[in-house]
Formats: structure tokens, C-alpha cells, sequence
């Protein structure tokens, strides 16, 4: 039993019952995203022709993996969200829907975390 | 249903392909690809947090023609949404609305992100050549 009023309960939400969270979170990673994203494409250079030494010494560099931790988070994050459009668009079949929006939402963080980890444990020195 | 005489809203195949709609499901495929790259980033991460012997074998797979068919839709896909998400954001803020500005806009996007995906290549390949 709730004071508000039936208006009061519903305004800004929407029809998705979520408001503007995600097209917020979207645009908000995105902006993230625009400088990471280069930063990456150098890292990527410097990372193509190291042998594994090489790459854990990178990696070492406290602003290599801080910030290719920054673009995992952002861009894993951003990826689950556009996602999530993708199959709310075009699967219409409400179980199917369902299973897939609830794996992604499973998958994608745990793609995330085994990133994380890789990064870390590199950083850390192995 | 009775779907009678009345009009139907026109199909997508009977358009003319036109630049705004090409761009704008690139957009969504791309996106769809980079979503496929974070798989790769992910396995070339744990590879080199597994050691050595899975690095080595990692870079090998990463480098063979077909690797290298990868990294280049990668490559694109990233500085293509890339572009046309800076586009997007720009008309997030009510900016670029006008025919004419969308079809420059749209032209840039295309040209940045060759741009872009020729200078990585000759970058990267310099590197690791």
C-alpha cells in the first residue's frame, strides 16, 4: 500500500518500468568509450608483436591497466546494453526472450569478470 | 484478420537503399560484431594470463590469414561505431537534424572510418611486421 498517487507512481518510468536508466547508462558509456576506444586501438599496437614477457611488462604499467580495465568495464557494460536492444527488438517469442535477455545478462558479466581477472593478474606480475 | 482494401505502410525491399538506413543497420550490425570481439578480447586476455604456451598460441591463431580476417571486421566494425556513435550523440544534444547535415555527417562517418581502419593497419602491421 503505497501514498503516492496512482500518477505520482509511474511518472518518468515508461513503458519498460526502468525510466531513462538505460539509454542513460548507454549514452553515458558511450562518451567513456570515445577516448578509451583509441587508447585500446594503441594498446593493440603495442601489444601485436610482444612475446609474453613483453606483455606482462606492458601490462605491469599501472596506466596501461587501469585504463584497459576502464574499457573492458565501459565497453562489456555498453555491449550488454545494446544488446539487450537487439533481442527486445527482434525476438518476439516471450520464453525465448526471456532465456536469452537473462543469459546475456549472465554471460556478459561474466565475460567481463574473466577479463577483469586477466588484466589484474598480468598487472600483478605473472 | 480483414485486411480489406485498405493501404499497407510500404515494405523495407521496396525502397530504395538510401544512405541514412544503410548507415543506421550498420550501426546495429556493427555493434553486434564488436559484441562478438569482446569473445576474442576476452580469449586473448586469458591466454596470457593462462602463460607462455597458451600466449604463443593464441598470437599464432591471431596472425594467420584467417585471424587477420577477424581483426580487420574488428577493426572496422570498432571505428565505425565508433564514428557514427559521436554521430549519434550529437543528435542526442538536438544537433544535426537538417537533411543536408545528416547526409555530410553520414558521408564523414564513412570516410573517417577508412580513414581510421587504413591508418591502424598500417600502424599495426608496421609493428608487428
Amino acid at each position: 500500500m503505497s501514498l503516492k498517487t496512482p500518477l505520482g507512481r509511474v511518472a518518468g518510468l515508461g513503458s519498460a518500468k526502468e525510466g531513462t536508466g538505460h539509454w542513460w547508462a548507454q549514452r553515458l558509456t558511450a562518451v567513456a568509450l570515445i577516448p578509451l576506444s583509441f587508447l585500446f586501438v594503441v594498446f593493440v599496437f603495442a601489444f601485436a608483436g610482444a612475446d609474453h614477457a613483453r606483455a606482462v611488462e606492458l601490462m605491469g604499467n599501472p596506466l596501461v591497466a587501469v585504463t584497459l580495465l576502464l574499457f573492458i568495464v565501459a565497453g562489456f557494460y555498453h555491449m550488454k546494453l545494446g544488446m539487450q536492444v537487439v533481442i527486445e527488438d527482434y525476438v518476439h517469442h516471450e520464453g525465448a526472450k526471456t532465456v536469452l535477455l537473462v543469459g546475456l545478462a549472465l554471460g556478459s558479466f561474466a565475460l567481463g569478470m574473466a577479463a577483469v581477472f586477466a588484466v589484474l593478474k598480468l598487472a600483478f606480475g605473472s | 484478420m480483414a485486411q480489406g482494401e485498405r493501404p499497407l505502410s510500404p515494405h523495407l525491399e521496396i525502397y530504395k537503399p538510401q544512405l541514412t538506413m544503410v548507415l543506421s543497420i550498420t550501426h546495429r550490425f556493427t555493434g553486434v560484431g564488436l559484441a562478438v570481439g569482446t569473445l576474442f578480447l576476452t580469449w586473448w586476455l586469458i591466454a596470457a594470463a593462462m602463460g607462455p604456451e597458451a600466449y604463443a598460441f593464441t598470437q599464432w591463431i591471431y596472425g594467420t590469414w584467417l585471424g587477420y580476417l577477424v581483426l580487420f571486421g574488428f577493426s572496422v566494425s570498432l571505428f565505425y561505431h565508433l564514428c557514427n556513435g559521436i554521430r549519434h550523440l550529437f543528435w542526442d544534444v538536438g544537433l544535426g537534424y537538417e537533411i543536408e547535415t545528416v547526409y555530410r555527417s553520414g558521408w564523414s562517418v564513412l570516410a573517417a572510418t577508412a580513414v581510421l581502419t587504413f591508418a591502424a593497419w598500417v600502424i599495426g602491421l608496421g609493428v608487428a611486421g
